[in-house]
């Protein structure tokens, strides 16, 4: 049983901001703006506006950070899903209708567990408590964000599938679907995109499966229906869209190891001391900031999760 | 014909500062998307290869067309190529790494594909420099064109930098550098064929 700590940075719920709130605000602000540049731009600014179905009765979670949130736009405009293309902008485009939520869709959870099972997703979702978790993100390439996320610890639906003796990882798969995937046509990677954890990181209480952001239903390009969340690992970790979560004895070869192994490592830690050959990882600017900051180690969550790798050299296993 | 060309000039300057303009107006109106400090400066170090590449392009329009005023403009596109060059190499030092010399350092000798931009460069300069009517008169003409064949080189590590720097889809650097082979090529055949024509 996981005991809730109280950290330094938990506030109480009435602090986090609400999309209402942060909806009229950036309306104030625009509005301003308008109003300065009337004539002189032939723009407006709107912002875009969240079209999801939104949860009722979010629990707040203690996890959540209190910093300023990357806005609603930002959040679901510049998103890395090769999926819909290897910009940031195209996933915004392509996956606007993805998926087809008139259809099912399904999650296998098998391999070396009693109890495997397909789930599907709009009934999975009831039988979990959604709660809002605000954490960090942390791009290998060199940008961040504090996006909050709406989803239930993954360990709970791990372990309703017991898993045996021999599962030491947890295997993630996304969507193989061309049809529904443009970005899947080309060989960009080697599709379906596959993630992997160890199984404490896996069962880990910061450990997310996202189904929404800001209160509402999670958008295509940010990895709908349900998506993976770990914060003190590099985004690309987080995988999108999954279809099959798997338990296995060996570690999985993962979508970006099998791309460049020299690059990307299977753990991925978020880690300022281990340089990537193209960006360095010291700093990194949050989106939306002009000044960029230093780059905490396990993205600032390793209160909660160094211990996991007590004894571990992570300059070797990056 | 003068005044042609000098018209010409004109606005040949002007469509070359449209890109510049573009972004200013694109950042100001919020059209940049959410990073726009990393689209403004890979957009304007997409400027400094386009603008070297016009470069090159004069030598085989002129063999091609015949129309030998094309070489009018070529000091002016390399200018515009060192310009964006510069605004590029400005934006990474100042909003990419705040001139923290010794952050600057460790990037260059640490990330090979900011090596290879760095390089390319600090070789724009000497052509720079050299570019003026003055100048070609002290270095004689000899010298200056043997000088400026450094663009060869700058256009490939300029071209190795893009494609070092993207991440997986190496599409778009590919291209690129398939018209730098293109641009080269060119210069290779029409030299060979001169030393046929020569040696028949």
């Amino acid at each position: 049983m996981w005991i809730r700590k109280k950290r330094s940075w938990h506030i109480p719920e009435s602090e986090v901001t609400d999309y209402q709130v942060y909806l009229n605000r950036r309306q104030f602000i625009n509005g301003a703006a308008g109003l300065a540049a009337a004539g002189a731009m032939p723009f407006s600014f709107a912002a875009k506006a969240p079209t999801g179905e939104s949860f009722a009765n979010l629990q707040q979670s203690a996890f959540s950070t209190e910093e300023k949130l990357t806005t609603y736009e930002s959040i679901t405009t510049y998103n890395n899903f090769y999926e819909f293309g290897t910009d940031k902008e195209s996933p915004s485009t392509l996956a606007a209708d993805f998926p087809d939520r008139s259809k099912p869709w399904m999650i296998t959870i098998d391999g070396e567990c009693d109890k495997p099972g397909q789930y599907d997703y709009n009934e999975l979702i009831k039988t979990q408590t959604l709660e809002e978790r605000i954490y960090r993100l942390r791009c290998v390439e060199g940008w961040s964000m504090v996006i909050p996320w709406v989803g239930f610890p993954l360990a709970e639906i791990l372990k309703q599938a017991q898993p045996n003796s021999k599962a030491k990882f947890v295997e993630f798969t996304t969507l193989y679907d061309p049809e529904q995937m443009p970005g899947q046509r080309r060989r960009v990677l080697n599709w379906p995109y596959l993630e992997g954890l160890r199984m404490d990181e896996a069962m880990h209480p910061l450990t997310l499966l996202a189904v929404g952001l800001y209160g509402r239903e999670m958008p295509g390009q940010n990895g709908a229906p349900i998506r993976l969340v770990v914060p003190w690992k590099y985004g690309f970790k987080s995988i999108k869209s999954i279809v099959r979560i798997r338990f296995v004895e060996e570690m999985p070869l993962t979508a970006w190891v099998q791309a460049n192994a020299g690059e990307y490592g299977f753990y991925s830690n978020v880690n300022p001391e281990v340089n990537h050959p193209r960006w360095s990882q010291r700093r990194e600017r949050r989106i939306g900031e002009f000044l960029k900051r230093e780059t905490l180690m396990f993205n600032g969550y390793g209160e909660e999760v160094a211990e996991l790798y007590t004894g571990m050299d992570l300059k070797r296993y990056f | 014909m003068g005044k042609h060309i000098s018209r010409a000039k004109w606005l040949v300057f002007c469509v070359s500062l449209l890109p510049l303009f573009w972004l200013v107006y694109a950042l100001l109106s919020d059209q940049l998307g959410a990073n726009p400090i990393e689209a403004v400066t890979r957009d304007t170090g997409l400027w400094a290869l386009r603008f070297i590449m016009l470069t090159l392009l004069i030598s085989p329009l002129r063999k091609l067309t015949g129309i030998n005023e094309f070489i009018r403009f070529r000091r002016m596109l390399g200018l515009f190529a060192f310009f964006y060059a510069s605004v590029h190499m400005l934006l990474y030092l100042g909003l990419d790494q705040f001139f923290d010399v010794q952050e600057i350092w460790l990037d260059i000798i640490k990330r090979p594909f900011i090596t290879v931009g760095f390089i390319s460069f600090l070789l724009l300069i000497p052509l720079t420099i050299t570019s003026t009517d003055k100048m070609i008169k002290k270095l004689g003409g000899r010298r200056w064109k043997k000088l400026h064949y450094l663009i060869y080189l700058i256009v490939v590590l300029s071209c190795l930098h893009f494609y070092m720097l993207v991440k997986q889809d190496k599409t778009e650097p590919v291209i690129y550098l398939l018209i730098v082979i293109l641009l080269l090529g060119f210069r290779v055949l029409s030299q060979r064929r001169r030393h046929q024509v020569a040696g028949s």
